[in-house]
This record gives C-alpha cells, structure tokens and sequence, in this order.
C-alpha cells in the first residue's frame, strides 16, 4: 500500500497515512486531487478507479470515505477487506464509532492503524490479536502517566 | 496569551471556529504556545502539546518546528511521550528531512527494549518512513529479531524487513534464511509476514527464487491446512479461514510456479481444491477466487484447470456487483492475447457492460471489446461500439474512435460499410479523431469508385446538417468538390439522390468558407472544392470566379495564395484549366517512408513508362507531375502522388500546396512553355520504319532544362492506333513525358501525332534518349526502339 487517507464528504481530511516518501507539498497535492475525484463520483459506482499510475480502492461509511493507494499487482477486493478490518477495529475500540470519535481521538486512530498495518502491509490477521496489544499499550501509557504526576507531587521530577 | 488548553479542548475550539479566519487566529495563538511549551524544560505536558501539534498539522498548517521536538520525545524514557514522538516522527519527518537521521540512533536503542511496546514503536517507524542509510544501519537489529524474538515482534521485524528490502536492494541476502525459517511458524501474523517478506526477496532475484521453489509443498500444506480445517474463530471471515494469509501465500505459490513445470505440477490438485471449495457469496470468498484464478492463469497449470479458472471468471462478469465485474474485465483483459477463444464466449456480457453507468467499468469493456472484434462478428460488434461512441464519456472518446478505425481497417467486410463507418464516427465524435483520419479516409473513398455517387451525396446531406465538425467538413468539402457533377445529376444508385442545383451546392461550400466555426485548413479544402467547381458546372462558372477574386484579398496568407493563383488559372490559363482541375486519380496507400525513387537504383533509367492512354485520370496527373518533380518527389508518372511529409496534409492539399510553394515556378514552367510551343525548332527524323516516321525536335529552357518534340505520322495506307511513346534517359535525368496529342495515326498522315518530353539534365551528362513506339495496325501489334544520340539545337554533349 502506498497511503491511506479517510475524509469526510466535505473534504476534509481525517487521517493520512503514507508509507512513500513524498514532500508536504506534493501529499498536499495529491490529498487534494484524489478527494475531489472521489467525491464527484457517484454512489453506485465502482470501488476501484485508476488514477495517475496507481490503483485506487476507496469505500464509504457513514460520513467518511476510506481510501487507499495500491501497486499495480496488488488484489483490489483483498484491499476492500483490509478496509473492513480497519473499521471493525475501530468500532470495537471506540464502541459503535463515529466519525466525531475519529476526531477528537485521532492519535488513537493512528496506533490502531499501526498495530494492524505495518510498512503498508497487513502485519495481524487475527481481529482479536490487534486489539489485545492496542489494550496493553493503552494500559502501558497510563502507567507511565500516573506514577509521574506522584512523584511530581512529592515533588521528584 | 492566552493559556494552552489540553488537546480535545483544543480541537472544540477549532471546531466551533465559524470562519475559516477565525480558525487561523485559534491555531496561530496554539501554536504560539506550543512552541513556548517547546522551550520550556520538561513538563507535564509534553506529549499533549506535541498531539495539538499533529492536529494542526493534519488540517494543514505548518508544524516543521515541531520536528526537533519529536525527536527529543522519542528519546524519552516515558511510554507515552515516546508513542507521540514516533507518531510525530512518521507524520512530520520523512527520509527527506535531516533531522530523520537523527532518531536512528534512538531507535537503535528501542529495538533491544526490555518492553515488546517500545520495540514496537521503533520497527513501526522503521518500516514506515526509514531511509535507505537507517536500513543499512538497522538491518543487522532486524535480522536478530527475526530469530530470536516472541511472534509479536517476529511478526513486525518481518514487515519491517521487507521495507529494508524494497529501500536497498541488496541486504536482501541478510534476510533469506531466516525468512525460509519462519515459515515453520505456526502464528498467523508470522506466517503472513514471512511471506510479504519471501514474496519481496523472490521478485528482485531470480537466485533467491530458485531457492524458495523448494518451499512449494511446504507452503501447499500450509493452504490446504487453512482451506480444509475447521472454522477458526479467530482468523474466520465470512466462513473463509484466514483470508489475507490465503492470499498471500497464492500470490508467492503464482510466483515460484511461473514459468517453471515442477512447482505448478505441486500445486495444481491445491489450486483446483481453493477454486471448487471457496464459498464466493461475499467478498472475501472472491477476493480468494480471484487470486486463485490469477495464480492459475500465470503458472504452467493443466488445461482443465485453466478453462475452470477462466469459467470463475466468466460467473465474476455476471455477478451483481459491479466491483466483481471490473475485476473480472482486468483479468480477461490479461488473457485475451493467449486464451482468446475462451474469452470470445463471453463476448455478449462484455458488450453489456460497455453499457455500464460506471466510467471505470465502461473502460475496461471497450479494452476488451476492441479485443474481441474479428472478421466473424465485425458487423454486430461495430454496431455495440458506434452505439456506445455516442454516449462515450468524453476521456474515452479519442481511444475509442482509434479503436473503432483499427477495427474498420482489418475486417471490413465491404468498401461501402467502411465508409459508412466512418461517416458515421466523424459525424458522431469528429472532433476526437486523428489527423491522419481526413486523408485516409479520402484515399479510401478514391478507391471505392462505384460509391463515389453514394459517399457524395451522403457527405453533402452531412454538410448542410452541420459543418462544425473540421474533419467530417474537410472530407466533404473534398468530395463536392471532386465529385460534384455527380451530385448536380440527380441520379444515384445506392441511395435517396438529392435535387440540386449549382447554387445551391455553392451555397453550401460558401458557407463553410463564410463560417467563424471553420479552421483556416477547412476553409482552404473549401475554396479548393469551389475552383474544382468550375470544371463540373456549367451556368454559375461567374460565382465562382468572384468567389475566388474576392478572397484574393483575404487576410489569411494561405488563402490568399491560392485565390491568387485560381485567380490566374481563370486568367491567363484558362486554357488549362480543365487538364488542372480533372478528377484525381486513385491514391494507392504508401507507408510513411517509402518512396518512389526506387525507380532511380536501376542502371539504366529504365522505361518510365507514360501509359498514354486518354483516361481521364493520367491528365490530371501530367500538371501535377511537372510540378511534383520540380520538388524532386521521384515518381514514375504512373505512380502516386507521394505526400509530402513535411505538411502532411490531405493529397488534394498537395496538389494546390506545390502549386502555392512552387506558385511561382508553375507560372514560370507555362510561361516558359508558350515560347518553346510557338517558336520554330530545328526537326530532325529520328526514325523511320514500316511507314512510321519520328521526328524530334528540342528546345532549351535553362541552363539544365531541355524540352523534346516527338511528332509521328503515318505514310501506309491503314490507320494506326494505340499509338504509344515511351522514353528512357540516364540515371541522373529527369524526364517526364507530356500527354500525347492523340493515340490514333491516320493512313497517308493526314494527321500527325505529338509528343512532348521535358528533360532536365542537372549533371550535365551526356544526353542520350532511347524510344520504344508500339502501336496496332491492321489488328497486329508492332514494338520498335530507337536510341537517339544527339540533338539538334545541342552540342554533341548533349549540353
């Protein structure tokens, strides 16, 4: 995979994932480009379109729109169900999520995403597997958290 | 300033932001006091700020000076500063950046943390945004984790090997024999991940492949334990056992299995069990199937397990989902060239498609359509693609119409349906077509010569439809104005003959001349078209004449210069007028590059043979000859008109343009004719025989230029007919053969018939002339040569 990016149907982006090397402004670019194409098509069309030189795998839910980036070789209706996976991910964590949940907890969209893809490829097969370690570093972060604010308030940095 | 408040709060105020100004003025007083918390010494907040940051950054505003930040995060000890910094780290430096280099040694250190987590962090960014120096710094950390690690981390250090792999090409030595280990692994994520990582090492180099093919039945077992066992729970997706993994391992068993029998022998009885077995109601199952098929397809595989995989495909295109549709096309498309007899059955579902509402189906059924045409169904399958030309979306409409014209060319089953077809793309989407389109299709509408009637009238209802089509106009144009006389005669075989009078067809050329829609090229074929006019119609030859002196004042250069010269040809020659403007003849097709000068390899310039036939089609020729050679397009006076390459423009363009380029030399070589015409030449009997007699006489024109007389009479009491001359010169001369007075010789040479040759000589070698008569007397045929040697009025070099 070559990036993901979610967005709303205003536009606006909510996540950006990219696993190539591009400058802020070329991303900016392409962010802009691809959106505007996705939006203008219509609901019953296909999930796949080719674009520049890639292949495009997009899907909506809700109010967002998933969109990935693939090589040319890659399987475009495994790609919709790496998609999928994501999402139910993401409702387990956040219980029947939304995209408000998506906004304001944005880092922890990004931590599930990197515990279920890594590089670009799928990394966890297993549903339950990802969302085991995403709780156990979840519980690591909490820990690191707490003792801090007690030794501040002994007054140990 | 205002205090900076903890990120959530942060992203309602931006939210709550009604204008886009407003919004700007929040996050600039942010990150002003980020950049604060930045310099401060450590606090509390660190991680919260560095997120506000990311925010900001997401929605587009600048965060570069949260860059060194992050890096000082990921050197953190706490957990939750270092998860921010390394998400930072992904997000704001890219191996682009300087300051990316600077976290390699943290993440050095993070790789052998005492806590998987924080390993973790360090492999994902690793694999995520590590440049090429990172990975040769890093690989030999990853190699260690690949064997001696829990799957957690095998897992990640897998995937993040991979990365090194595509960024340096060569470590992929490092990581093969630990990948081949791995396989033995039972975890999944493991498994998936050695194979991602065998797939990538096999693909850069062929040696690496030859050693995994031994791997086959290894990976065989592993397939056949995921598609036949149990359900699963943990890896089940819609009653298929680990989807992703089955995919994987199909994608690297198609790349040990290309081009090599004995691994596709191993795998065939598995691929057909995966291809019958899989449940293909949801999307998964398909996404499985179609691997399978992709696999079967590229490997070595047995017939039948061939024609089942294409069968797959066939139930992909009447599937309800259109996703499945398209896929099924991509793959089609991929076999069409090897199993094309296989694909041709499920030619109607393709050209359904090509009636899809979606763009990206419609393409792939119009790739695939034009694929499928051949000299069986040409018929049917133009009419699906003229009907689809019409509702084409406009990014398909130029492929199309190339398409359809490649078509047309290779299996048109008549001239007359070509020419329909084409017709009918020009008027549906001319303005998509190639260039080239305008003379080809002229060229072909020459060869159809019992269509001609037909094609005018067609082309002339076309035109007073609508003449914003240039290439549709151009061709029209060209046709009224060659073949117009057929029009004014109210007759037609083939098709409703319209009733015209010369006005009218007037009218319509004028008004494509007249029209702002017209490009100058259009309106050039139009005036051509009106002149050629004047040799076809009787009354209105005076509306033509003020056409053309009206527009020798046109502002356009090239219009100018042809009225001009029309303008002349009423003027001053008049008399050649009608030998000008005949008809054309047959263009033969010529492939850009090959040329008629052939003809000059010969030793001797061999007969360039003047067929002095009274045909119509060589008088147009002869003008155009002299003019032709006057550029130098070495032709035989029976060959084509060579387009010129430079211009490219229809024939009948050439023809005017020559005459425009060479405008002045034309008017010069009839000029120069008058005199040779009307001064007395020295005569000189070249040849007598049999009561035939030649007599030659020549003029100078130039320095190089020579023009030959060839009168012939006939003494002998029978009249002689097909009288033919035909001429050869040295190699480096240029001859061409004016047309003949007349073929016939009456008895006791009551009439004579002449011959003028024009030679020019620019080598200035010794001129000789070699002539063979042939003609038919008293029903017998007679062939006769003569040399001649010297000429009168010449020195006896021949200068």
């Amino acid at each position: 995979m070559q990036f993901m990016l979610l967005f709303s149907r205003q536009g606006k982006l909510r996540l950006q994932k990219w696993y190539v090397p591009l400058s802020d402004k070329e991303k900016k670019k392409i962010t802009r480009e691809l959106v505007q194409t996705v939006l203008a098509r219509k609901p019953k069309m296909c999930s796949f379109l080719e674009w520049r030189d890639m292949k495009i795998v997009y899907k909506r839910y809700a109010s967002l729109y998933f969109c990935c980036a693939i090589e040319n070789q890659d399987n475009e209706l495994i790609t919709l169900e790496i998609i999928h996976r994501y999402v139910e991910l993401l409702d387990k964590y956040f219980g029947s999520v939304c995209e408000l949940d998506i906004i304001f907890n944005f880092e922890k969209a990004y931590f599930i995403l990197d515990e279920f893809l890594l590089g670009g490829e799928a990394q966890e097969t297993s549903k339950k597997n990802v969302l085991k370690a995403i709780e156990q570093a979840d519980l690591l972060q909490e820990e690191a958290e707490s003792p801090r604010s007690v030794l501040e308030e002994i007054g140990l940095t | 300033m205002s205090p900076s408040v903890p990120l959530q709060e942060m992203i309602r105020a931006i939210r709550s932001a009604r204008t886009q100004c407003e919004e700007r003025g929040v996050i600039q007083r942010e990150c002003a006091a980020i950049r604060a918390q930045f310099r401060q010494a450590d606090n509390g907040g660190r991680s919260h700020n560095l997120a506000k940051l990311l925010y900001v950054h997401m929605l587009g505003y600048p965060a570069h000076f949260g860059q060194m930040e992050c890096v000082r995060m990921i050197a953190s000890p706490r957990y939750s500063e270092k998860r921010v910094g390394y998400l930072g780290a992904m997000m704001l430096l890219d191996e682009k950046q300087d300051a990316s280099l600077l976290i390699t040694n943290s993440i050095k250190n993070d790789l052998s943390h005492s806590n998987q987590y924080v390993q973790s962090l360090a492999l994902c960014t690793l694999a995520c945004m590590g440049s090429a120096e990172m990975c040769r710094d890093l690989a030999p950390e990853i190699d260690r984790l690949l064997r001696a690690s829990n799957s957690y981390i095998k897992k990640k250090a897998a995937l993040c090997a991979v990365h090194i792999v595509r960024k340096v090409h060569d470590l992929g030595e490092l990581f093969a024999p630990a990948a081949r280990s791995l396989l033995a692994e039972k975890n999944h994520g493991v498994l998936h991940g050695a194979v991602v990582l065998i797939i990538e090492l096999c693909e850069r180099n062929p040696e690496t492949l030859e050693r995994f093919r031994k791997t086959v039945p290894d990976l065989v077992q592993i397939m056949k334990g995921l598609v036949l066992s149990g359900y699963s729970p943990e890896h089940d997706v819609a009653g298929i056992s680990d989807p992703f993994l089955q995919v994987r391992i199909l994608r690297l068993l198609r790349i040990l299995g290309h081009n090599n029998e004995g691994a596709s022998d191993a795998m065939n009885d598995l691929l057909a069990q995966v291809a019958t077995n899989t449940d293909s109601t949801k999307t998964v199952g398909n996404a499985v199937l179609y691997e399978t098929v992709l696999t079967v397809l590229d490997i070595k595989s047995e017939s039948g397990l061939r024609v089942l995989a294409v069968n797959i495909l066939g139930r992909f295109l009447l599937n309800n989902d259109r996703n499945i549709r398209y896929i099924a096309m991509t793959s089609l498309q991929k076999i069409v060239g090897t199993d094309h007899n296989a694909v041709q059955r499920h030619r109607g579902t393709i050209v359904d498609c090509l009636k899809d509402q979606d763009a990206s189906v419609k393409r792939r059924a119009l790739e695939l359509s034009l694929a499928l045409v051949s000299a069986s169904n040409i018929r049917s399958m133009m009419k699906e693609l003229l009907l689809f030309l019409s509702s084409c979306p406009a990014e398909l409409k130029a492929h199309s119409t190339s398409g359809i014209f490649n078509a047309a060319e290779r299996y048109a089953p008549s001239q007359r349906w070509h020419i329909d077809t084409i017709l009918h793309v020009l008027t549906t989407a001319g303005g998509d077509v190639r260039d080239e389109t305008v003379p080809n299709l002229i060229q072909l509408i020459t060869n159809a010569s019992e269509l001609h009637c037909y094609t005018v009238h067609k082309l002339y209802r076309a035109l007073l439809t609508d003449i914003s089509t240039q290439s549709l106009v151009q061709v029209a144009c060209w046709c009224i104005g060659e073949y117009g006389d057929l029009l004014l005669r109210g007759e037609c075989q083939e098709t409703e003959p319209v009733q015209v009078t010369e006005d009218d067809v007037l009218d319509a050329l004028e008004t494509v001349l007249q029209s702002h829609m017209s490009s100058p090229a259009t309106r050039g074929f139009a005036l051509t078209a009106t002149m050629k006019l004047s040799t076809r119609i009787t009354e209105n030859v005076d509306r033509i004449r003020s056409i053309v002196s009206i527009y020798g004042s046109c502002i356009d250069v090239e219009l100018q210069q042809r009225a001009v010269e029309y303008n002349a040809l009423f003027k001053k020659y008049d008399h050649m007028r009608a030998a000008v403007l005949e008809r054309m003849p047959v263009i033969e097709k010529n492939s850009p590059g090959h040329t008629n000068g052939e003809s000059m390899g010969d030793a001797i310039k061999d007969i360039q043979p003047a067929k002095m036939k009274q045909g119509e089609p060589l008088l147009a020729l002869q003008p155009a000859n002299q003019v032709c050679d006057l550029l130098d397009l070495l032709g035989g006076s029976e060959e084509t008109l060579q387009p010129s390459p430079a211009t490219g423009p229809a024939v009948p363009g050439l023809l005017i343009n020559t005459a425009s380029t060479a405008g002045g030399d034309l008017l010069d070589l009839l000029g120069g004719l008058e005199p040779a015409l009307l001064a007395p030449a020295p005569t000189v009997p070249v040849y007598e025989n049999e009561g035939v007699t030649l007599t030659l006489s020549c003029e100078k024109q130039s320095d190089t230029g020579l023009t030959v007389t060839l009168t012939a009479s006939n003494s002998t009491d029978s009249d002689i007919s097909s009288f033919t001359l035909q001429a050869a010169v040295p190699k480096s001369v240029q001859l061409h053969m004016k047309a003949p007075s007349g073929d016939s010789l009456p008895a006791r040479g009551t009439a004579k018939v002449t011959q003028m040759v024009v030679l020019n000589n620019p080598n200035k070698v010794n001129l000789k002339m070699r002539v063979r008569i042939s003609y038919s007397s008293q029903g017998s045929a007679f062939q006769d040569t003569v040399q001649i040697d010297s000429f009168p009025g010449l020195n006896a070099a021949g200068h």
